[in-house]
């Protein structure tokens, strides 16, 4: 019994030591952005609150908080409160398989990278249901927006993982990173890197595809009708979805915990180190790519999904496939 | 052969990267922002904000209450009373300016013919209500003195282009 006990308490706080790091990253990343953002356009960025403006989305989240939350008379009360908190919960629940160094991760379940796909296409209700529950045509316009578009860039994501995985022979996510030990995969499979990385901003909404919440059409999309803290549950999972997308990155084409170059001061340090460092590195990326790129038109999206990052992908698993089977470097 | 180049400038994404590049060099540039009430834009002396009734040196207030800034103001946002002094001279009884009309055209600076009304060089007058916005004369006489020096100074730095 007490064994028992124990083991639960471990996993709360291990639980925990995953979720309270990747909560003060979102607040991080909400400020990078803000800052990267800024200094693209040759301005300062948030520099008040705290030390160089650090603590400025603590201060946004407290306003958040203080605020009233409304909720729209014609709306589906349950499922309108119900949809933030899904959409966070199902952002938060995917980081369950993430190892951050190749002991330290919280389920080390052999179909890791099963399990967070379908824990991303889950993503997709929450944002169909606060669409429909808001009973409005805008949230309901970005609901369906988001969904195709998700939909869509899950098709290639889902090649991309395909042909990570022919190259390794597991779904065990540590499997993945141990295999990248001599050489990352973002070299050899580099077409796929970047499809991914460009499909990964695709299923995270973010710029150029964040068409479900377009303001110059949609004013804010499927949280339109959202206020106080429900609109911040939305907010708070998208960058959690974000900083998902490129640790899941790391993890199938950066090298997870490894450090680039096997010498020594660089092997020293700890894998978290590396592990956070290029993740940190990828959301750069993403905030750049946001600095940098208007929008995308829907239907552009959608040819940019179905005719060229489909056949492009289905075209690399059976290269690589090939090439992995005549030459005999198959794993098995 | 323009489409194999073009093909191939798409497929390495070649126009997307000049982007990043012009993005990326902008990125570590200097940066333009004003830490604004720390730090301060400079100011024209020709700047028009919030207005101020003059005194000459010794005292006296320049308004002849002549009624020009009145006519000529487009947003008919002065309201002037006058009446004769027991000296003779004519003075305004009653100077008003609802700074919610004000335009801060300038005309009723550039129309007294005595530089007594001028808007000068402050622009941070923001209030909590309306109605501290509808300056009397005495606000308006209390503006000069405030912000005497800095108003002639820009009158003298103003005048050879006038």
């Amino acid at each position: 019994m007490t064994s028992l006990s124990l083991e639960i308490t471990i996993g709360i706080l291990k639980i925990f030591s995953f979720v309270v790091p990747v909560l003060v990253s979102v607040a991080l990343l909400v400020y990078l952005e803000r800052k990267v953002l800024g200094a693209v356009q040759l301005r300062k960025g948030p520099n008040v609150v705290g030390p160089f403006g650090i603590l400025q989305s603590f201060a946004d989240v407290l306003k958040l908080l203080t605020k009233e939350n409304l909720l729209p008379s014609s709306s589906n009360k349950f499922l309108f409160i119900f949809a933030p908190m899904l959409t966070l919960i199902l952002s938060l629940i995917a980081w369950a398989v993430i190892p951050i160094s190749s002991t330290y991760v919280i389920a080390n379940i052999n179909i890791g990278i099963l399990y967070l796909f379908a824990v991303s296409s889950f993503g997709v209700y929450g944002v169909i249901i606060a669409g429909w529950a808001s009973n409005s045509k805008y949230p309901f316009l970005g609901a369906l927006r988001s969904a195709a578009q998700m939909i869509s860039y899950e098709v290639s994501i889902g090649f991309v993982i395909i042909t990570v995985l022919i190259c390794v022979g597991s779904l065990n996510l540590i499997d993945i990173v141990e295999s990248q030990k001599n050489m990352w995969f973002a070299i050899p499979l580099l077409p796929m890197f970047v499809v991914f990385i460009i499909s990964a901003l695709a299923e995270t909404n973010r710029l150029p595809f964040d068409l479900p919440e377009d303001e110059a059409t949609l004013v804010a999309g499927f949280f339109t009708e959202y206020s106080s803290i429900s609109f911040g549950l939305f907010f708070l999972a998208e960058y959690a979805n974000m900083i998902l997308m490129s640790s899941l990155t790391v993890i199938l084409f950066l090298g997870g915990w490894y450090p680039p170059i096997d010498i020594f001061p660089l092997n020293a340090v700890p894998g978290i180190f590396w592990f956070v460092t290029k993740v940190f590195l990828i959301l750069f990326v993403f905030l750049w790519v946001r600095a940098t790129f208007p929008r995308y038109r829907y239907d552009q999206l959608m040819r940019l999904g179905w005719k060229i990052f489909l056949p492009l992908t289905l075209i690399w698993v059976v290269i690589t496939s090939a090439f992995l089977f005549y030459s005999g470097l198959l794993p098995n | 052969m323009t489409l194999l180049i073009k093909y191939i400038k798409s497929f390495t994404l070649f126009e997307l990267m000049k982007g990043l590049k012009l993005t990326i060099t902008y990125f570590f540039k200097p940066k333009v922002t004003l830490n604004y009430p720390n730090q301060k834009g400079p100011i024209s002396p020709r700047f028009r904000g919030e207005h101020a009734l003059r005194r000459y040196s010794n005292g006296e207030e320049r308004c002849i209450a002549c009624k020009l800034c009145e006519a000529v103001c487009p947003a008919q946002a002065i309201t002037i009373e006058a009446e004769p002094k027991p000296d003779g001279s004519r003075r305004t009884s009653r100077y008003d300016i609802d700074m919610t009309k004000c335009i801060y055209c300038g005309l009723c600076e550039e129309a007294c013919p005595v530089d007594a009304i001028v808007e000068g060089p402050n622009f941070e007058y923001a209030t909590e209500t309306r109605e501290e916005l509808l300056y009397d004369k005495e606000k308006l006489l209390r503006n000069g003195d405030i912000w005497e020096k800095q108003i002639s100074e820009n009158l003298k730095r103003d005048s050879k282009y006038r």
